[in-house]
């Protein structure tokens, strides 16, 4: 789960990493009110988003007057932003968060990963603050420094100093630094983060250390344990359709194309995406309905991906273990029962009582074709796609 | 032989009394798994599924000889669960639970590594997988058993149900399976497919060994290069989900591809590398889009790795997609099994 960056920013100002000053708002009038509670003359004014490269995108401005601020704010408020990290469709900009302006010497890049070659966290840090991170590994992977954390110990101040040495730092910011990076790791630890980035983390033309943006994202998982992480959730930031199916308990994914998938498992789903593309087509979505799906639930599913106006046929691929065929085949029958779906359904069963599903299929006398195989049910729902869309 | 279980393996179930670990350990005995006992805690001295209960691991061990273990506890006391097996003395432990914390999990692989050497450490499976299963002998999962033929052939993959879609359509080729072992979607796991290569290499009666990875991760390069290194036999490999968007994760908390050109986490880069690598090597990534070239002998070689964080490789999309060294051989041992 992601937050906002005024929410991680006040989450780790509780644990004493060094913030800018700042207010979040909701309007334009509340944003000059934050300008004005924080004073000075020149403030930084950023979109909050779920997204990356906010800055790029026209996402963040430096103000100087109320009617700058305003400006910004009645442009963004309410509306998508698009970042290359957002999709074409961008994000809705929910808040404003107005934050004092920081003289800056140098800026440094800081994150906290969950590495998954090593299986532990891990610091990363850059002299190469503010740039794309993933280019400087790629173009300079010697201007950034990793430290692996134990876990039975968890971090060590050494580590801390061993890190902040490597970013060229004058002496008088070296405890500071050190300090800081100790603070977000407790606050990565006792939050199950699975990512913490500061880009930048800066040093002050009087040697201070801020963190001038902050990025975090949750393990799913452990949200049972974190309700107050949980409380930041912000539903406006996600695709209503993965919001909707969550709820019961399906996992959707929503893409681009036009093919409508329903499958069980989701390495099953993945495989079929790259079927469909495989045949000449385009998933409109990723839909792993999970194992024990009642009538009920494929019916639910169905709507689910029906609900999406992009799409222009369906296939559903069961391979029942768990799972019964024929549960899912009453589930396709009662749904066209009661409604028509005049787009292509392709379905394949395989796996327990595969002869049963297939059964209730045919004798429905339902318009659905069937397919044997994987390959069959990809290709065939692409010619039927193809077909009725006269291609 | 096969690995990590056999018919004779005493296998215990780790919260047998539950709703998932009653149904499933019924499956199990009936597939002919040696099940010898169930831990509940509170539940210890009663009788369910006519095997006994036990409230701690160490007491069902001593009385039973216990090597090997089925983790059904609920995602909150799982990673607890798994430790405990490693204490009691467990030798093979699988776990089948979803939704693990990742933090957990980190800290179980520290427990794991740091109290015994390689050769006494507990072996873990998963967690978030289907299980492992000796066709013919023993199930410690909860795959539909009937799906899979004895065989020489070992199976690894991550996900359940593609699991079962790639031991069916072996099934139907005519290709048995040593041992299926699933691996699990999590991003982090207790054993990583070369570390389940070694034992497969090691196995008399295992002759080649399918992989059915998917995105997320290096695991699947690390294999590939452990199979280039030190593997004397054939490896076929299958990767999910190369269409997938980066940055969605798909499904399984550890299927996501990190977006950007030259991503950090691993996945993308390492597998240019093994690309790379294997072309070096003249080997190639096969894909064979249905059964119907396995059959005819032809196969369709498509190599497309692209840098740009979009699609790394194009898999052709067929489940019997192949990394080898020299694919013919690989090709010809698996289709003359």
């Amino acid at each position: 789960m992601n937050i906002h960056e005024y929410q991680a920013k006040k989450l780790l100002a509780e644990y004493g990493v060094p913030i800018p000053k700042g207010g979040v708002a909701h309007s334009a009038t509340g944003a000059i009110y934050q300008a004005n509670e924080l004073g000075g003359d020149k403030w930084v004014v950023k979109a909050q988003l779920h997204s990356g490269a906010r800055g790029k995108a026209g996402g963040v401005k430096i103000c100087t007057s109320q009617r700058e601020i305003a400006e910004f704010c009645d442009k963004l408020l309410g509306n998508n932003l698009v970042t290359h990290q957002t999709g074409p469709e961008g994000k809705m900009v929910s808040s404003i968060y107005v934050e004092e302006a920081s003289d800056i010497a140098k800026e440094l890049y800081f994150s906290i990963v969950l590495d998954r070659t090593s299986q532990k966290v891990t610091l990363i840090a850059s002299t190469e603050g503010g740039m794309d991170i993933e280019k400087v590994a790629e173009e300079t992977p010697e201007k950034i420094s990793k430290i692996v954390i134990d876990p039975a110990v968890g971090m060590q101040p050494f580590q801390a100093r061993q890190l902040v040495f490597t970013l060229d730092l004058p002496n008088k910011a070296i405890a500071a630094a050190s300090r800081a990076v100790m603070k977000c790791y407790r606050a990565f630890r006792d939050t199950d983060a699975n990512l913490l980035e500061i880009n930048p983390m800066i040093l002050t033309t009087d040697n201070k250390i801020l963190a001038i943006d902050a990025k975090m994202s949750f393990d799913a998982n452990a949200l049972y344990r974190r309700p107050e992480i949980f409380e930041f959730r912000d539903k406006t930031q996600e695709d209503p359709r993965e919001t909707h199916a969550a709820e019961h308990d399906l996992n959707y994914v929503g893409l681009d194309g036009n093919i409508g998938c329903l499958i069980n498992g989701a390495g099953l789903a993945m495989a079929t995406m790259d079927m469909i593309q495989h045949a000449g087509g385009e998933p409109a979505n990723f839909l792993d309905i999970g194992g024990g799906a009642s009538a009920e639930r494929v019916a639910t599913s169905i709507e689910l991906v029906l609900s999406d106006d992009n799409v222009e046929a369906i296939l559903v691929n069961i391979f029942a273990g768990i799972n019964r065929c024929d549960w899912v085949a009453q589930g396709i029958v009662d749904l066209l029962n009661k409604r028509d779906i005049d787009i292509p359904l392709v379905v394949r069963l395989s796996g327990t009582n595969v002869e049963k599903g297939q059964k209730i299929l045919k004798d429905s006398g339902k318009k659905v074709t069937t397919a044997d195989t994987l390959s069959d049910a990809a290709h065939k729902v692409v010619a039927a796609w193809k077909k009725a869309k006269g291609k | 032989m096969s690995i990590f279980i056999n018919e004779k393996t005493p296998v215990l179930v780790q919260g047998l009394t539950g709703r998932m670990g009653s149904f499933h350990a019924q499956e199990m005995i009936e597939y002919g798994t040696n099940v010898v006992a169930g831990v509940t805690p509170g539940k210890g001295g009663t009788t369910h599924l006519g095997k006994p209960v036990f409230n701690t691991v160490k007491e069902a061990v001593a009385a039973t000889g216990a090597e090997a273990s089925i983790v059904f506890v609920p995602p909150a006391y799982a990673a607890d669960g798994i430790m405990e097996a490693a204490e009691s003395g467990i030798k093979y432990c699988v776990s089948i639970t979803d939704g693990i914390p990742t933090h957990d999990m980190i800290r179980v692989k520290r427990y794991l590594f740091a109290r015994a050497k390689p050769e006494d450490r507990m072996i873990l499976t998963g967690p978030n997988c289907a299980g492992t299963i000796s066709p013919g002998k023993a199930m410690l999962g909860i795959m539909p058993g009937h799906i899979y033929m004895q065989g020489n052939v070992g199976l690894i993959g991550r996900s359940g149900t593609l699991g079962y879609e790639a031991a069916s359509q072996m099934k139907e080729l005519g290709i048995g399976i040593s041992t299926g072992v699933g691996i699990g979607g999590d991003p982090i796991n207790g054993s990583s497919f070369v570390e389940i290569l070694k034992h497969f290499e090691k196995d008399d009666e295992t002759e080649a060994v399918m992989i059915i990875g998917e995105i997320g991760g290096p695991q699947e390069a690390e294999a590939a290069e452990y199979f280039q290194k030190h593997m004397s036999k054939p490896v076929a490999a299958y990767i999910a989900g190369l269409t997938a968007p980066p940055g969605r994760l798909m499904g399984h908390a550890g299927a996501i591809v990190s977006g950007g050109k030259g991503s950090v986490e691993g996945k993308i880069e390492a597998l240019e590398k093994a690309g790379d690598d294997m072309y070096d090597l003249e080997a190639l990534i096969v894909s064979v889009s249905d059964k119907n070239y396995l059959n005819d002998n032809k196969f369709d070689v498509s190599i497309d790795i692209i840098d740009d964080g979009e699609q790394v490789l194009d898999t052709g999309g067929g489940i019997m997609n192949m990394i080898s060294s020299t694919n013919e051989k690989n090709f010809l041992i698996l289709n003359s099994l």
